[in-house]
């Protein structure tokens, strides 16, 4: 015979989704909700106080006829490539190398991976002051005696994108390799030693069997990078402040000044709209097949 | 036969001295941004001006050092930056307890106490990680205003430990799902309850993922700039912001040993952390890659 449910039982059966619930509640505001009043403020005229009118597509109009965000958006694209591709090579390249039997393995990869652990604002800053035209880099090449020897790009608006890649990619250079070496850690050996009696190169085999196997990790570096990229915030406005003029402007940083600094609300409130659109795209395939295929492996 | 294999020997120590040579090099290129900070920041601004870049000061001295601590500018108010780095332990004390904390139980109901919905919950509170916060600062700027928290440290833990949720609570949910249920259903016969088996079967197993949630929040949450610069202002905000302003003073002669103290300053608990767990940081670092 079943025991009538006492309220102490319900209250146990309950506990797990209580204890839940406070987080349930944070994330629906902190997340879902304010990006649906950012959303409701993207469709308003909001300038310096948020304002709660409908006027359609106005401020995305608005948005792409500013020259700023389309300069910024332009830049977004140039520096998610290049900043993609170099730490990738780079990553790889480390990841490949060190993954030889290679002595101080330990102390090399943290040598690789400590940027990681900085804010960007110290990076941007250091960075700033290697690149100093006057003072840094350039000085120690022309003390050398190749006096022609420039390197002014932080201050010239054409080639300024390319210094935040230089100190983006040292960033995240280590987090790329990290992602690949555990992923050739993965790999069994037997199919190199396989390959080796076949008579393979080690270039080859690297090439046509190994990089193809690491198919899993390219795919989460590259989403992973590419989520840096567009929110990549703290390093340009330390290193270039989205000069000089708005050369390095990008979207993050259009979004900042527009909203805190120019009193454009309804502007900035559809820029960020633009980002979380664009990074939805790329975030929310990868989170559902990396959820699907958990599923079936367990 | 023999010089077959003499041959064969030199390639390859010519191939591990390439290895070698590459990863020497780039190690090299990693380190100079530390080491030009750090040699900045121990020289004169009379060494810096007269064109010495990266190398060793002629006279070492930790002037940089004292001025970028206790008297270097910042806005209107010269104090260095001493009392924003104590502003930004404030925040990320509780803000990693909070959050570690709450990611742990959340953990730990998504796995030993499923419902219908719950995977729902963890796909919802996953997308978080990935929340560019452009998305919501707008509306939590008002909502901080409201609460009366705008502008000060206990509302930037409040929003560290919003936002950090996600993040812990994958950590603790991908930690506790390789503890076996059979564990817990056999507390649970036992007669333990919900409280009892977490703090006395899980938290004691899950000291290493308390580590990697800890030193990951703590990481995160010391560099945070954009919530700090967006919700803060003068004198409580983070040594992040401070250090950007320092950073761009613009009037007199640019103090660039200054700069790298103060950079150096900023950088150094979280260096200090990585250089005592940095395998717990990789780990959580590699989290994120939720296959890896």
């Amino acid at each position: 015979m079943r025991r009538p449910l006492t309220f102490k039982d319900r209250l146990a059966a309950l506990l797990p989704k209580l204890v839940l619930s406070p987080s349930i509640l944070a994330v629906s505001v902190g997340v879902y909700l304010f990006i649906v009043w950012t959303a409701a403020i993207s469709f308003s005229s909001s300038k310096m106080m948020p304002r709660f009118d409908f006027v359609g597509l106005d401020q995305y109009v608005r948005l792409w006829s500013t020259p700023r965000w389309i300069t910024a958006v332009e830049n977004l694209f140039l520096f998610t490539a290049l900043f993609l591709a170099v730490t990738i090579a780079i990553g790889l390249f480390m990841a490949i190398l060190l993954d030889q039997k290679i002595r101080a393995e330990g102390v090399l990869r943290a040598i690789y991976l400590y940027p990681m652990a900085l804010s960007f604002i110290v990076t941007g800053t250091a960075w700033k002051w290697i690149m100093n035209p006057t003072l840094g880099v350039q000085k120690v090449v022309n003390d050398l005696g190749w006096t022609s020897f420039t390197f002014d790009w932080i201050t010239r608006p054409e080639v300024a994108i390319y210094c935040v890649v230089i100190a983006a990619v040292w960033q995240s250079t280590g987090f790329a390799m990290a992602i690949f070496l555990a992923g050739l850690r993965g790999i069994d050996n037997s199919i190199i030693k396989a390959a080796q009696i076949e008579g393979a190169g080690l270039t080859r085999i690297y090439l046509a069997i190994i990089v193809p196997m690491l198919r899993p990790a390219f795919l989460s570096v590259i989403v992973l990078l590419s989520y840096i990229s567009i929110k990549s915030f703290d390093l340009v406005l330390a290193l270039t402040n989205a000069g000089p003029g708005s050369a390095t402007e990008m979207p993050s940083t259009f979004m900042f000044s527009a909203t805190f600094l120019r009193n454009q609300m309804g502007v900035g409130a559809a820029s960020a709209m633009m980002m979380l659109m664009t990074v939805a795209a790329i975030i929310v395939p990868y989170l559902y097949s990396e959820l699907k295929e958990d599923r079936n492996g367990h | 036969m023999a010089t077959d294999r003499r041959s064969a020997r030199r390639a390859r120590l010519i191939g591990r001295a390439f290895i070698y040579g590459a990863l020497i090099a780039l190690a090299a290129f990693y380190l100079m941004p530390l080491w030009v900070m750090i040699v900045t920041s121990l020289k004169s601004l009379d060494e810096i001006y007269s064109g010495s870049f990266i190398g060793m000061p002629q006279a070492v001295t930790f002037e940089a050092w004292g001025k970028a601590w206790s008297t270097a500018c910042i806005g209107t108010k010269c104090e260095g930056l001493q009392p924003y780095f104590v502003n930004s332990l404030m925040m990320v004390i509780p803000a990693v307890i909070l959050s570690s904390g709450i990611g742990a139980i959340n953990g730990y109901v998504l796995t030993k106490w499923r419902f219908r919905g719950s995977n729902i919950v963890f796909g919802m509170l996953l997308f978080g990680c990935f929340l560019p916060f452009q998305a919501v600062l707008l509306p939590m700027a008002q909502v901080l205003g409201r609460l009366g928290l705008a502008g000060s440290i206990p509302g930037l833990v409040l929003v560290h430990t919003v936002y950090g949720i996600a993040f812990t609570t994958l950590f603790f949910r991908n930690y506790f799902i390789t503890i076996p249920d059979e564990l817990t259903k056999a507390a649970q016969i036992d007669g333990a309850g919900f409280f009892r088996i977490f703090f006395s079967i899980m938290l004691p197993a899950a000291l290493p993922i308390i580590v990697v949630s800890c030193i990951w929040q703590f990481t995160q949450i010391w560099n945070d700039f954009l919530f700090g610069v967006s919700f803060t202002a003068g004198e409580s905000s983070p040594v992040t912001v401070a250090l950007n302003n320092i950073v761009n003073v613009t009037m007199g002669r640019k103090q660039y040993n200054v700069d790298m103290a103060s950079a150096m300053i900023a950088a150094i608990p979280t260096l200090v952390v990585y250089v005592v767990a940095g395998r717990y940081f990789v780990r959580g670092l590699t989290a994120g890659a939720v296959k890896g």
